[in-house]
This record gives structure tokens, sequence and C-alpha cells, in this order.
């Protein structure tokens, strides 16, 4: 019995951190790779469904897509691309940190990660709650999207909608006078819309109490050279974050 | 099983990234989206979706390939990832073709019960 | 006699630690596949309740027809609808891959556990967070929109109960992913040393294209029960026509995941009987390739199949017209499988032990149940035969027919390993018998009713109608088949206490797991496995009587078994 199975347990050179069914550390770390990505991919195919979507909407309602999305604050949008860009890179930096045991840089680093994602979700809620306060949100009834008396559509709201002089007069210029199936339309918008953005703020917050749990871990001292799967993984995590935005940004506030 | 022979605690896992290399790639990123957004201001007579989706979809390999270690990855997790896109790209056409094919009937629906154009 | 090398005195994994929490806060494979094994079976008990009480509503004389009240319809609408969630996503889904599969798949591989144990464990809590969320609906009102929960009906309907049912398969959806991922890494990443790919057994094969379509296609009906929640709460108007959304959208979402589903239900079921040919025919299966390829094909083509179920809602007709053709391609796969078994049983070695019976009852029940699928996949024939009875008999000959027996039959095969008893005798086999009797007494004639235009889902048929003698003859099937299944049980609960001690291989199995004594110690192997070749070469065991079943024909210095027997 000179190889028997039990015998990990009591073996002196096996690390601490090789969990007991594995019997190597490469084969743990591959185990987990592999993994996370198979949860990636189920993390595409989630939000494959809001996509699609997306897509047949816009495909068959090309100028409510065009109207709608003049509410959506480009500049907003574009700040926080790159405040998720950063936020990524200082995690993949965060990644080689771990991977080079340098623990204060990866603290420091995983600490920027998390404020830029708390300034997304701040960005997010200031948009959210711009949208809240002038009515422009989901719903097919157009009471209910946007204020029926003509003194309540900020004026912000009034100029972009009269601005947008169709010249083939498929919808009038004021948001109140847009046609009822039209106006229904530009609702299943900002379904979408909000589907689609909370969707993946919800992903931010997912990702905002993972990078707290590895900084604790850090703190604790987990992580090393050889044992930084954790980081690894969720770096992984947080970059497919980032590349949902990456598509969501050009196709919900850049439609011209 | 593992690919792995080595004898456990000496074996280097993982690819270690230079820090100019990160720096690079997310500097990109950055232009990328400042290129996003100018042509977004642009009327490019319906070329304006094409354009917006090949710059993320560059923009997104940059993150795959560098970020995402995919360049220096096992092929197969690489494959898996293309697995997802090729699903959705699936479903998507599926969808939006069928979606396509039966809106006449829908917009028809829309306009008699709810009224306009 | 001899002393056993079996004896139940020594420790193993369910003696090893004692208490609640030992089980439930577990992350040992063959403990979670226990746990998730009877709670499956106490989820189709309820399930099976309402089974017998859809049938009852139906039988001829019960109940009239013209003269029910609306809250008798709606309580035949409620017991249609939580039997076909139940048994779906509590009992079907989970119940060959999260129970048998966790239980077999590490000892199959000869490794001491799944990759990733504690997700392996998250899987369970999530699944009974999903079961209580189903229990809740029951009592939250009266759930009755039909499993599918199609909008615009289940988002303008009012009853709260579409919410936790909802929620509940959301939940479960998790669960099923999270076990799909985890035999995936397994698989891959943790074969002992000289199981390539092609020498993996069937089952293994048949785990791993289920999984392929769990991580797939599960995470698709997450996202569309979880718009239907928001749809439902908020009105944010993605499906409901009333809000500019798009109904028949949510079909193809539906479908998207729910047609592949099918296949996790039955690939698992198709892998535990190429595992019951070779063993109990004495034969290497024949055409393991094509077996093991067929279930990659299956999974593949499981995804493009799905727009079937939606001939007739609106669906464009081109759509109709490819997905009817692309059906008919899943017919290929499937029927090499069934060439394949018989074949393999073909100047066979066959021991007619209870798991064998039901892999045999399977080749009659999967045969009808796959052959009638090709009226569905015909586009003018299925769009007769949509919503009628012959749609249900048709999926009930491949649901339970296939999977719930492909199940029974798993778990009469690996149920000495379990628990180091059998439950092997004229009892479990006449079980098996009554059972399958049952069965196609309910089953085979709702298929002319339904070829006459029985529709589903109706509380009642007048005589006039002329499908009396289709329902009292499914209603008698039904507890006949009723009582197959709770003999079925009692064999096994007897066995407890008058089993016969199970030696480590009973059966004459190859495959790894046969290696480990029954029940297995704690980390499954005390030596490390034998290196595999072909994992269907029955040469490699000879008999060796009742008290010491199979053994190896070269017996290994360090094999424990042996070494207990020589010793005495």
């Amino acid at each position: 019995m000179s190889t028997t199975a039990n015998d990990h347990g009591h073996d002196p050179n096996r690390p601490k951190h090789l969990a007991h069914h594995f019997e190597t550390l490469g084969q743990q770390f591959d185990s987990g790779k592999l993994g996370i990505w198979v949860f990636l991919l189920t993390e595409v195919l989630f939000f494959s469904a809001l996509f699609v979507a997306y897509t047949m909407y816009r495909s068959n309602y090309p100028e409510v897509f065009q109207y709608a999305s003049q509410f959506l604050d480009t500049k907003m949008g574009a700040i926080n691309t790159v405040v998720l860009l950063l936020s990524s890179f200082t995690f993949a930096w965060a990644v080689r940190n771990a991977m080079l045991g340098e623990k204060r840089k990866l603290m420091l680093n995983l600490l920027v990660t998390l404020v830029c994602a708390g300034g997304f979700m701040g960005i997010k809620y200031v948009e959210y709650s711009h949208k809240f306060h002038d009515g422009t949100l989901w719903g097919g009834n157009a009471s209910t999207i946007f204020k029926a008396d003509p003194a309540e559509i900020p004026a912000e709201i009034k100029e972009v909608s009269e601005a947008w002089n169709n010249p083939e007069g498929k919808f009038s210029v004021a948001v109140r006078d847009l046609d009822p199936a039209f106006r229904q339309k530009v609702g299943v918008f900002f379904g979408v819309y909000f589907c689609l953005t909370g969707l993946h703020g919800i992903h931010v917050m997912l990702g905002m109490i993972l990078i707290i749990w590895l900084m604790m871990r850090t703190k604790r001292g987990d992580f090393g050279p050889t044992n930084f799967n954790a980081i690894d993984f969720g770096a992984l995590y947080w970059h497919l974050v980032d590349l949902i935005w990456i598509f969501l940004f050009p196709l919900l506030y850049l439609i011209t | 099983m593992s690919d792995h022979t080595h004898d456990s605690g000496e074996e280097h896992i993982g690819h270690v990234l230079p820090l100019s290399l990160l720096v690079k790639v997310f500097g990109g990123l950055v232009l990328l989206t400042a290129l996003t957004v100018f042509t977004g201001t642009m009327n490019l007579h319906g070329w304006d979706l094409p354009v917006a989706m090949v710059i993320a979809t560059s923009k997104a390999s940059l993150v795959c390939l560098f970020f995402m270690h995919l360049k220096y990855d096992k092929p197969f997790n690489g494959m898996i990832f293309l697995l997802s896109v090729l699903f959705v790209g699936l479903f998507l056409a599926f969808v939006g073709y069928d979606a396509g094919q039966y809106q006449d009937d829908i917009k028809a629906y829309t306009i008699e019960h709810i009224g306009g154009e | 006699m001899a002393p056993s090398t079996n004896s139940l005195d020594r420790t193993h994994y369910l003696n090893a630690t004692k208490g609640f929490r030992s089980w439930f806060m577990t992350i040992d494979h063959k403990r979670l596949g226990l746990m998730y094994l009877w709670s499956v079976v106490g989820c189709f008990i309820l399930g099976g309740f309402f089974a017998m009480k859809i049938r009852w509503t139906l039988t001829p004389g019960v109940t009239d027809f013209m003269a029910q009240s609306v809250e008798q319809m709606n309580a035949y609408n409620n017991a249609f609808t939580v039997h076909g969630a139940v048994m779906i996503f509590l009992v079907i889904i989970p119940s060959i891959p999260a129970a048998l599969g966790n239980f077999v798949l590490p000892i199959m591989l000869g490794v001491k556990d799944v990759a990733f144990p504690k997700l392996n464990r998250l899987s369970y809590h999530l699944w009974l967070i999903g079961a209580l969320l189903f229990v809740a609906t029951l009592f939250i009102g009266n759930l009755d929109t039909g499993w599918t929960f199609y909008p615009p009906y289940s988002t303008g309907h009012t009853d709260p109960s579409v919410i936790t049912a909802v929620l509940g398969a959301f939940v479960l959806g998790f669960s099923s992913i999270f076990t799909g991922l985890n035999f995936i890494v397994t698989i891959h990443k943790m074969r002992p040393p000289g199981m390539t790919w092609f020498k993996m057994p069937l089952f293994l094969w048949a785990i791993y294209a289920t999984a392929i379509i769990q991580v797939l296609a599960t995470p698709v009906i997450g996202i569309s029960l979880l718009l239907l929640l928001v749809e439902k709460t908020m009105n944010i108007g993605i499906f409901t026509p009333a809000l500019g959304g798009d109904p028949v959208f949510f079909q193809h979402l539906f479908w998207f995941y729910s047609h592949p589903a099918v296949y996790v239900m039955i690939l698992p079921g198709m892998g535990v009987m190429s595992e019951l040919f070779a063993t109990f025919a004495r034969k290497p299966i024949f055409g393991y390739k094509s077996i093991a390829m067929s279930s990659i094909a299956i999974a593949i083509l499981s995804f493009i199949v799905w727009g079937h179920h939606m001939f007739v809602s609106g669906q464009s007709e081109t759509m109709s017209v490819i997905f009817s053709a692309l059906t008919f391609s899943v017919a290929v796969p499937s029927a090499i499988k069934v060439f394949n078994w018989i074949a393999t049983l073909y100047k066979g070695s066959i021991a007619f032990t209870t798991p064998m019976l039901y892999g045999l009852s399977i080749i009659w029940l999967f045969g009808i149940g796959g052959l009638t699928g090709m009226f569905h996949a015909t586009l003018g024939t299925s769009v007769h035969l949509h919503d009628t009875y012959f749609v249900v008999a048709h999926f009930h000959f491949v649901m339970v027919g296939s999977a719930l027996f492909g199940f029974i039959g798993g778990i009469f095969y690996w149920w000495p390993k379990m628990y180091g008893r059998m439950a092997e005798g004229a009892l479990s086999k006449w079980g098996c018998l009554l059972s399958f009797v049952g069965f196609n007494m309910t089953f085979l004639p709702l298929f002319p009713a339904g070829s006459q235009g029985m529709p589903r889902r109706y509380a009642g048929y007048t005589e006039a109608a002329g499908f009396d003698s289709y329902n009292m003859s499914a209603t008698i099937g039904s507890m006949v088949l009723a009582l197959g299944l709770c003999i079925a049980l009692y064999s096994l609960l007897r066995s407890f206490k008058h089993g016969e001690k199970a030696p480590a291989n009973p059966w004459g199995g190859v495959t790894l797991e046969w290696q480990c004594e029954s029940p297995p110690p704690e980390h499954n192997f005390d030596i490390d496995p034998p290196t595999v070749d072909n994992p269907y070469d029955m040469t490699l065991v000879e008999w060796r009587g009742q008290e010491e079943g199979f053994l190896p024909k070269n017996p290994r210095s360090d094999d424990k078994c042996i070494a207990d027997i020589q010793q005495a």
C-alpha cells in the first residue's frame, strides 16, 4: 500500500491550499479555470435573452430605438465605460500582483477596483434617478411612461423631442403627442434598457461583494505565487461584466 | 486527468503579464471608447451599428486576449467562450429571423387595438 | 462461513460521521447524491399525488363535465400545473444527473469527489430552496398556468402563486447549472491515468452530454423566468402584448431551454441503460463509440429543434418548416443508441435481474415514445395532434417510460453500492412488471384518444365525445402503475432490514465503481483504483458465489477485498 489514496492527508509536502480531492496544484488550478470559464459561458447565455430581445425590437422598430435612445445621457455612459475599463485594468494588475506575491500592491489594486465599481454604481444611480424623475420608464401605457401634462415634461426632454423632427412625419414632435402604438414601443425600449442595465448592475454589485471578500482574504494572507486562484477567477468574472458593458454602451447610448 | 506531471508545490502555474502590456491594453481600450463615442455622434448612413459593433468587438477581444489571459491560456478555455458566442448567435439568428417574419401580424394587431399610424 | 469482504460494521461513508449537520452540510458527493435521491423520491410522491388527482377527475362517471363548478375546474387546472412543474423541475431533471450522477460519477472516475464539492453542496441547498418555493406555491394560491408559464396569462393573471413558482424554477435552474458545471470539470480534469475519453464508461458520456445542455440551456430559462417575474411584478412589457411586448418571444426563450431540457431528462437514462445492457448481457457494449458520440450529437441537435413546440403559436411558417426538418435529425442518434443496445443483447448471456427488467422495459417504452415523436416533427400531422392527448401520451412514454424507468433501474443497479444491501428478489421484479403493465395500460389508449381529437387540459369530457373507454383504461392503468411503483419503493426500503449484504461487485460490472467496497469508504477507494482499459471487458471478472460476488480474475496484491478473503 505504498501509494494509498488516503495518504495525502499525512503528506508533509502537500500544500495546505491543495484541496483533498486534487492530486496537484496544477490540476486544482486547471479545474478551477475550466470551471470559471464554463460559468462565464452560462453568464453569456444568461444575458443572451436580453440581447436577443434588444435585436428583435430594434430591427423591427428602428425608429423607436432611434427616438428613445435620445433620452439616455451619452456623456454619463461614456464616463461609466472608462470607469469600468479602469477597474478591469486594476483587477488585471491585481492578478499580476497576486502571482508575484506583492501583497500591498494587490490590496491597493483591489481597493481601486472596488472604488471604481462603486463609482460606476453611483453614476448609474444618478442616471436612474433622472429617469424616474422624468418618467422615462418602461410600460406600455402612455400615461405611466411620460407625464401627460406638457408643463411637467422637463425642458431638456422637450428640446430633444422637438429637435427630433422626422421629415416623414411618422411620429410627432412632442413626447405626449406620439401616436399610441409608437409610444408603447418606446416603453418597450425602456423596458429592455432597464432590464439590461439593471441585470448588469446586479452583476457589478455581486462583483463588489466578491472584491470585498478577496480583500479580506488578502488581508488574512491567503494569496501567494502558488495560491492566487480566487483572485484570478474573480478577475475573469469582473472582466466579463466589463465585456457586457462594452457592448451595452454603444447598443443603448449610441443609436443615431 | 491533469496534464501536469509536476510534483505538487514546485510547479509554476498561471502566466504573469508584464505591467507595460496591461497599461498598453488599457490605453487602447480608452482610445477605442473615445472613437466609438466620436463615431456615435456622426451620421454614418446606416453604417453606425456595424461600425459600433466592430469597435466593441475589438475592445472585447483586447479584454479577452490580455486581461482574461486567453492568449496565453489553454485553447480549450477560449473555445468554451467562443462556443457561448456561437450559441448566442444561433439563438439570435433563429429568433430574430422568426420575429421578422411575423412582425407584420403584430403591427396589424397593434394598430387595430391601440391605434396610430 | 468466510468473513464477508463487505461487513457493514466497518467504517464507510454512511456511518463515518453522524448527526443532522454531518449530512446537511456535507460536501461528500455520495451523501449529497443520497439526499438528492430521497428528496427527489419525496417530490415524486407529491407529483404522483396530483397525477392521481388528474386521473380521478377524468374517470368516466366520477365528474360530470357539464355540472362541474368553477372551483372544481380551477382545482383541476391547478392539479395538472403542479403535476407538470413538480415532475419536471423537481423530479426528472435532477433525478439521474443529480442523484445517481453525484453518487456514481466520481467513483466511476476513481477520484475522491467532484471538482467543486462545496459548489455541489450549494446545488443541493438551492434545490431545497426551489422545492420549498414550490411547496409554498401550493399554499399561496391556485397555480393554473400550466408548467410552461406562458404570458400573457401568467403575467396578467392576478394569483401571486405564479411568483413563487417561477422563482422556484429560477432557483432550481441554478442548482442544475452548478451540477452540470461540476460534472464537466470533473470529467475533463479528473479522469484517472489511462482513462482516455474513449475508455470512459458510457454513463459518463451521457452525463457529460447532459451537463453540456445544462450549462448552455439552463441560463436561458433563468433569464426568461426572471423577465417574467419583473414583468409580472412591475409591468415591464417585454412579453405582454398589451404593453407592446411579444408573447411568442417568451415561447422562443422558454423552448430554447425546455426542448434541450427534454434531453437533460432522457440522456442520463440512456446512459444508465448502456451500463445495464453491457453488465447484464455479460458482453462488451456494441458500438461503444457510436453510443458515446450519439450522446454528444443529441446534446447539440437538441438546440436547433425547439420550434416544433411552437407550430401553432404564431411562429412564422418558414421557421416551422425549418424546425420540422431539423427535428427529424434527432431521431438518428436516438435510433443509433437503441440499435446498439439491441445488438449488445444479441447472443448475450442475459441475466433478468430487476435493473435489467427496467432496462428491457425501456426498449419498448422508448421505442414507442421515440417513434411517436416523429409524428410531432411532421409539420402537418403535428398541427392536427397539437394539444391533444397524443402529445401527452408521447411525452409520458419518453419522460416516464424512459427517463423515470431508467432512474428506477439505476437505483436498483447501484443500490447495493449505496447501502451495501441487495434489493433483489421476486418482489422487486413484480414491482417492475406491474409498473410496465400499468404504464402501458395508462398511456397506450391515449394515443388513439388524442388522434381522435381528445384535447389536453380539459377537466372532463362528455360521454358523447366518445373518450370514456380510453379514460377508463387510463385510470385503471394508473392505479396498477402506482401499485407497481409502491412495490418497487417497498422492496428498496425492505432491503435495509431484510436485504442480503452486497459484495463489492454483485452484478459483474467492470467500471470502477464496482472496484471499491459496498458501501464505499469515505474517500471512495482505500487503495488507488486500478488503471482502466476497456470498461466493458467482461472477462476481467469472474463469479465467486453469493458471498463474494464478482471478483477480478487477476487480483492485485494490494486489493483489500482480496486480502480479507485470503486471510480467512
